[in-house]
């Protein structure tokens, strides 16, 4: 089969792999429809995720097609499906717990010790994200193997299109997590760092959920306007203080809500993240945090934080005494997407939510390596690249014949 | 020195969760020698800044969501054990509590060590060693205790080896200081994997690729 894999920093190639196989009896191998590049792609492309290896496939929102089931799976072929981008058992002390992305038993266990050391417990397993969760092979390609298959998968309904659907599989949860973890309450004042897909759907969410007003900030007049569109008020951190306008904005009270969507590799010319930028460059698990700790300056005393962003190693000059004095509360996390996608997919059904606004371009699969660099170097005009396989639901394009060399 | 083969056969014991020495298994596994602990805690005597001498002692646990019974049960019968405990090639019973264990070693060897069920309570705790006269002395003990609500289950893996003396003895400790507690710890979650979900997970893309199949195409 053909599928995107990662070489180094900036270097990724669309080549021909092996077909993947049924592996344990809970799997299923689903045939791609449609994958899409996300923001922490970006993280994997610049090389600032440690623990990948030349030759992985990358990519973790797809939706496909059930081709072949394992024993134990509760999938059907020809079922169509959205999959959740953490892989979770279904059976664990957290997975009952709905927090399924801190299951215990995805991630292999030869490939914990580096998370346990790193973060005190290991993390679970993620597709096509580094061998820190997992090392599993990743959905922009034209198969995936999908392990607790009776657990992840979403069978979405034929007269909804790809495009409607693909982005429960991360993004749509995770902006929607992002304003849940802020605990909104009616008549807050939400702020959200970052216009990616992540911060317009936490735009989105925050409204859905009641909040007041959500004053969204970034840098690219086009995200901006996107961010607008979904009625947002819009802060340009190249034109206005943040600090400064967000006080203002809130009477000197504060946002009661913020919700950092940037992560690790925030842009700008602050001194800090001048500094961060330049240990990132040089060594291994910098992350650069100038936007958390905006974050929590800009929250109101006793107000809440949200952590959708991606980090992943450690931060100096963090605001330790702005965290504790202010009597904060913070929520982080990788997305629990299990929990929220039938919901999510119900609220698409009857037009409550609308993804779509989001997609500029769409690629096929081939072209993957084009549309990382572009969603990298152009993020004004590239907002979400979606890529596609040829293969349509009543594709008969057979699997044999398409992965056969090497 | 102690030869490649000695050194080999020390490092699959320890990766099978057992332990070499004649160590018995008494105050050392259950608790903090109070004589050594000026202040003694309710930390597990293995978890010990201060080491415990000539003795090798390491120990991990694991919580999985299935009841006491159940992992006794599926423990206890020790033919289960190579599903988990990746070097182990096959467990054959005996009869009267005593299993021959057969361990992969490198360069494709199997070694055999004998060993007796020392204490056994049930639902609770299965000690085992190796016979009297077998080349090879090891310990190992399992602990099941109830976790607090719907957690399940406290499993606790302790793993204790007295290193012969000399400078084999030596090289042996080196070996086991850090391996032990990896294979221990390895082979508990895959336990956990085993009984929780019934699979033990992999990123493999293809059947050819797991650690299993590449162990035995080894």
């Amino acid at each position: 089969m053909r599928a995107l894999t990662w070489h180094g920093t900036h270097d990724v190639r669309v080549e021909t792999v092996d077909d993947p196989e049924i592996v344990n009896p809970r799997d299923a191998i689903i045939r791609v429809t449609s994958t899409a590049i996300c923001g922490s792609d970006l993280h994997l492309y610049n090389g600032v995720i440690p623990g990948m290896q030349a030759g992985d496939i990358l990519g973790h929102e797809f939706m496909g097609e059930v081709v072949e089931t394992g024993s134990a799976s509760t999938l059907r072929k020809g079922q169509r499906v959205v999959v959740p981008f953490p892989i979770a058992c279904g059976a664990c002390f957290f997975c009952n717990r709905q927090e399924f992305s801190c299951c215990d038993n995805s991630n292999p266990v030869e490939k914990q010790d580096a998370t346990e050391l790193l973060y005190g417990h290991a993390m679970a397993g993620i597709f096509g994200y580094s061998h820190l969760t997992g090392g599993y092979a990743g959905g922009q390609a034209e198969y995936v193997r999908v392990p607790f298959s009776d657990v992840g998968p979403l069978v979405v309904p034929d007269h909804l299109d790809d495009d409607r659907v693909l982005f429960l599989s991360d993004i749509l949860p995770t902006g929607w997590m992002a304003a849940d973890n802020a605990q909104i309450e009616p008549e807050d004042t939400v702020a959200v760092w970052g216009c990616g897909p992540v911060g317009l759907f936490a735009v989105q969410s925050a409204l859905v959920m009641g909040a007041a007003r959500v004053i969204a900030i970034d840098h690219h007049p086009r995200r901006l306007e996107l961010a607008r569109g979904l009625g947002a008020e819009v802060i340009n951190f190249r034109e206005s203080h943040v600090l400064e306008a967000l006080m203002e904005m809130t009477g000197g009270l504060g946002v009661d809500c913020a919700i950092d969507a940037v992560g690790m590799e925030g842009h700008g010319f602050a001194l800090d993240n001048m500094f961060d930028t330049l240990k990132q460059k040089v060594g291994v698990g910098a992350d650069r945090a100038h936007v958390l700790r905006e974050v929590i300056l800009a929250v109101r005393k006793g107000g809440r934080v949200s952590v959708p962003g991606v980090y992943g190693g450690l931060a100096d000059k963090f605001p330790t005494g702005a965290m504790m004095e202010k009597g904060l509360q913070i929520r982080t996390g990788q997305t629990h997407v299990h929990r929220y996608i039938k919901d999510l997919l119900a609220r698409i059904e009857d037009g409550a939510l609308d993804t779509t606004f989001l997609i500029s371009h769409r690629l096929p699969l081939e072209e993957a390596a084009e549309g990382y660099r572009q969603f990298r170097d152009n993020q004004n005009e590239w907002t979400k690249v979606v890529l596609k396989t040829g293969h349509s639901v009543a594709g008969a394009s057979a699997r044999g014949e398409a992965g056969t060399a090497v | 020195m102690m030869n490649t083969r000695q050194a080999g056969v020390a490092a699959t014991l320890a990766g099978a969760g057992l332990a070499l020495g004649g160590l018995a298994l008494g105050a050392l596994l259950m608790g903090r020698d109070k004589r050594r602990h000026e202040h003694p805690d309710s930390a597990p005597g293995y978890t010990a800044r201060r080491g415990f001498g000539e003795y090798a002692v390491t120990g991990r646990s694991v919580t999985i969501n299935k009841p006491r019974s159940e992992i006794f049960r599926f423990f206890r019968d020790f033919q289960n054990l190579p599903t988990f405990m990746e070097n182990l090639e096959a467990v054959e019973p005996k009869g009267d509590g005593r299993n021959v264990w057969k361990i992969r070693g490198p360069l494709d060897r199997v070694f055999e060590v004998e060993t007796e069920i020392v204490r056994e309570e049930q639902d609770e705790l299965i000690a085992w060693r190796s016979v009297d006269g077998s080349q090879i002395r090891t310990e190992g003990r399992l602990k099941l205790r109830e976790a607090p609500g719907d957690r399940g289950t406290q499993v606790q893996l302790i793993i204790a080896y007295k290193p012969p003396a000399g400078e084999a003895g030596r090289l042996i400790a080196k070996l086991f200081q850090r391996e032990p507690a990896v294979q221990a710890r390895h082979d508990l979650k895959r336990l956990k994997m085993l009984l929780e979900t019934g699979e033990i997970a992999t990123s493999a893309r293809r059947r050819d690729e797991t650690r299993a199949a590449k162990q035995e195409n080894h």
